[in-house]
């Protein structure tokens, strides 16, 4: 098998006694859409914010196509190819929806210390927007205040402004968080139809997006991995059913 | 966002602000022109202000700092000039075309070293170490006996020299005045209209969804901060020339108060208003007091601030985006 895009090398972080990342390895092949679930507080979100670079590990690696980037600048991660989306919705309520796809089109078109040509008149970036825009199913939503969205169409505008940044490795942090059944399995729809072209680390709660997107699945208990391995694999891992299936119905 | 009012209002202001020093001298008060140039000025400090308060979300509560060292500038080289001294072995000059540009290149340079320091921080945080070093450079300024120290410094020499143009003719300075109000005006509004503007109203708006999306915001900020300063040096360069007079007050903390209330009662991040912000609260400040004179109410007279303070109060809670919301906005506008 080919170098894994991402590799995390005994990763570690610590909240005072909390160990959020205790001693994590783990490995995404170029291409997989690989889950990450466990249950509350097992350090999912923690691990995204130091694979973004919000946070900084007390100690481990992380390499990021075979480049070390543990102590790279949050700023810099998206620029070579590492995005994220967020659990709790961020947008930019005031712009509109095609302002705030288009301010993350920006961000991969060049710097940004362009004092004078109007913004809103660019053609290259409302054109990649309004693309984005139509491909998570807002297309006749482009004018309207971000924050007027309903709670799922901000869900999908947080997506294309993630997608747009053109990433080699997305980190989804509960993309269908909050959503009904019909939005929940148009994203995966939408996710899907990415497989291959990004690499995705998936976390979320929906099993059943979870066994319907992943290629493989790593499963996260106090900040270590319990588990990796096909959907089916994790299926009938007996470690993983007591410490996390349990009382839950598998589809 | 303009509203289909404002485009009309401006262009109205504008011809307005032109015939100004006429219609002020057929009413036989040919020095209202001289108030309105030093509305003018103060509203180039507000619209600087604005840039990076109603944009960039940085409240500065040091902004009259800029304003002092430009005005400082001016007025120090005019004094070299005048008692032919030397300063750092340069002579002094009161030549326009060097001496401005001065003021404003320090004021931004200034800008960029304090900006550096003080936008580490944030918030609360941010207001007072802005403050601090405001206060920093108002000490300085009062410590430097040999420009007046605490009493200030007269410009004996009178207003800069300029090839063609009489600054020393109140009406042409006032021209000169509106020149530059016009055109810092239109520069901050293709400015916050710009990719750099969008990426300041996004830093506002969600400061940590910006460096997720890839942007070094620290560098952004830093660079409205300098444009900021440097329009706030402008504002001093022209205010010195106004009054030919300086001293440490242009910066003291309650000038830096002034313009953010200029920037609030206006309306806060519409650039228009810090411009109507700015006229009324120096015409208040100047015709309180006449009002209530020629009204008799001799202690309304003598403590004016009672009834002004609960105005801009009033109007800072009840007029969303002040002055400005007043004018344009309308009832289902809620942008």
């Amino acid at each position: 098998m080919a170098e894994p895009l991402l590799s995390i090398d005994g990763l570690a972080k610590s909240f005072g006694a909390l160990r959020a990342t205790d001693d994590l390895s783990l490995e995404v092949e170029t291409g997989e859409i690989h889950a990450l679930i466990g249950p509350n507080g097992a350090g999912k979100t923690t691990l995204v914010s130091q694979l973004s670079g919000e946070l900084t590990p007390d100690a481990g690696r992380i390499l990021f196509d075979g480049r070390d980037i543990t102590a790279m600048p949050a700023h810099e991660r998206p620029h070579i190819g590492l995005v994220r989306s967020f659990q709790i919705t961020s947008i930019f309520p005031e712009f509109s929806t095609l302002e705030n796809v288009a301010l993350a089109a920006q961000s991969r078109t060049g710097h940004s210390f362009h004092f004078f040509a109007p913004v809103a008149r660019d053609r290259t970036l409302n054109d990649i927007a309004r693309k984005a825009l139509a491909d998570v199913g807002l297309g006749d939503q482009v004018d309207r205040p971000a924050h007027a969205l309903s709670h799922g169409q901000q869900r999908r505008l947080e997506l294309a402004m993630a997608l747009v940044l053109e990433p080699r490795l997305l980190l989804l942090d509960e993309p269908m968080a909050g959503m009904g059944p019909d939005e929940s399995a148009f994203v995966v729809d939408v996710l899907s139809k990415l497989r291959g072209s990004v690499t995705m680390l998936l976390i979320e709660h929906d099993m059943d997006a979870v066994f319907a997107l992943a290629d493989r699945i790593t499963v996260l208990v106090y900040g270590r991995p319990i588990a990796t391995g096909t959907p089916a694999d994790i299926r009938e891992n007996p470690a993983v059913r007591e410490a996390y299936l349990g009382d839950e119905e598998v589809a | 966002m303009p509203t289909s009012f404002e485009k009309p209002f401006l262009i109205a202001g504008l011809i307005f602000l032109i015939a100004f020093p006429y219609i002020a001298e057929a009413a036989g008060n040919a020095y209202f022109t001289s108030t309105v140039a030093r509305i003018l000025i103060f509203a180039i400090a507000a619209i600087s202000l604005d840039l990076i308060l109603g944009y960039g979300g940085m409240v500065s509560f040091g902004h009259a700092a800029y304003l002092g060292i430009g005005a400082y500038v001016v007025a120090i080289l005019s004094f070299h000039g005048y008692d032919g001294s030397a300063l750092f072995g340069l002579p002094g000059t009161e030549y326009a075309p060097i001496v401005w540009p001065l003021g404003v290149a320090l004021s931004a340079v200034v800008a960029l070293g304090l900006g550096a320091l003080c936008l580490r921080t944030s918030g609360v945080y941010f207001i007072m170490i802005t403050l601090a070093f405001a206060q920093m450079l108002f000490f300085f300024f009062v410590s430097l006996q040999r420009y007046g120290g605490d009493d200030g410094l007269f410009m004996f020499a009178g207003r800069s020299t300029m090839p063609f143009i009489d600054l020393d003719n109140d009406t042409t300075f006032y021209y000169v005045c509106l020149a530059f109000l016009a055109g810092f005006f239109i520069l901050c509004r293709a400015i916050v209209a710009s990719r750099f503007g969008r990426v300041l109203r996004g830093i506002k708006q969600n400061e940590r969804r910006m460096v997720m999306l890839g942007y070094p915001v620290y560098r952004y900020k830093l660079a409205a901060f300098v444009i900021a300063g440097a329009g706030a040096g402008l504002a001093g360069v022209l205010l010195a020339n106004h009054t030919k007079f300086v001293s440490p007050d242009i910066l003291h903390w309650t000038k830096s108060g002034d313009i953010l209330i200029m920037v609030i009662l206006g309306g806060i991040g519409t650039l228009t208003g810090p411009i109507l912000g700015s006229a009324a609260f120096l015409l208040l400040e100047d015709y309180l007091p006449v009002i209530f004179g020629a009204l008799s109410m001799d202690l309304l007279k003598d403590h004016w601030r009672i009834v002004f303070g609960p105005m801009l109060i009033l109007i800072v809670l009840f007029a969303r985006r002040g002055l400005y919301g007043m004018l344009f906005r309308r009832e289902t506008d809620d942008g």
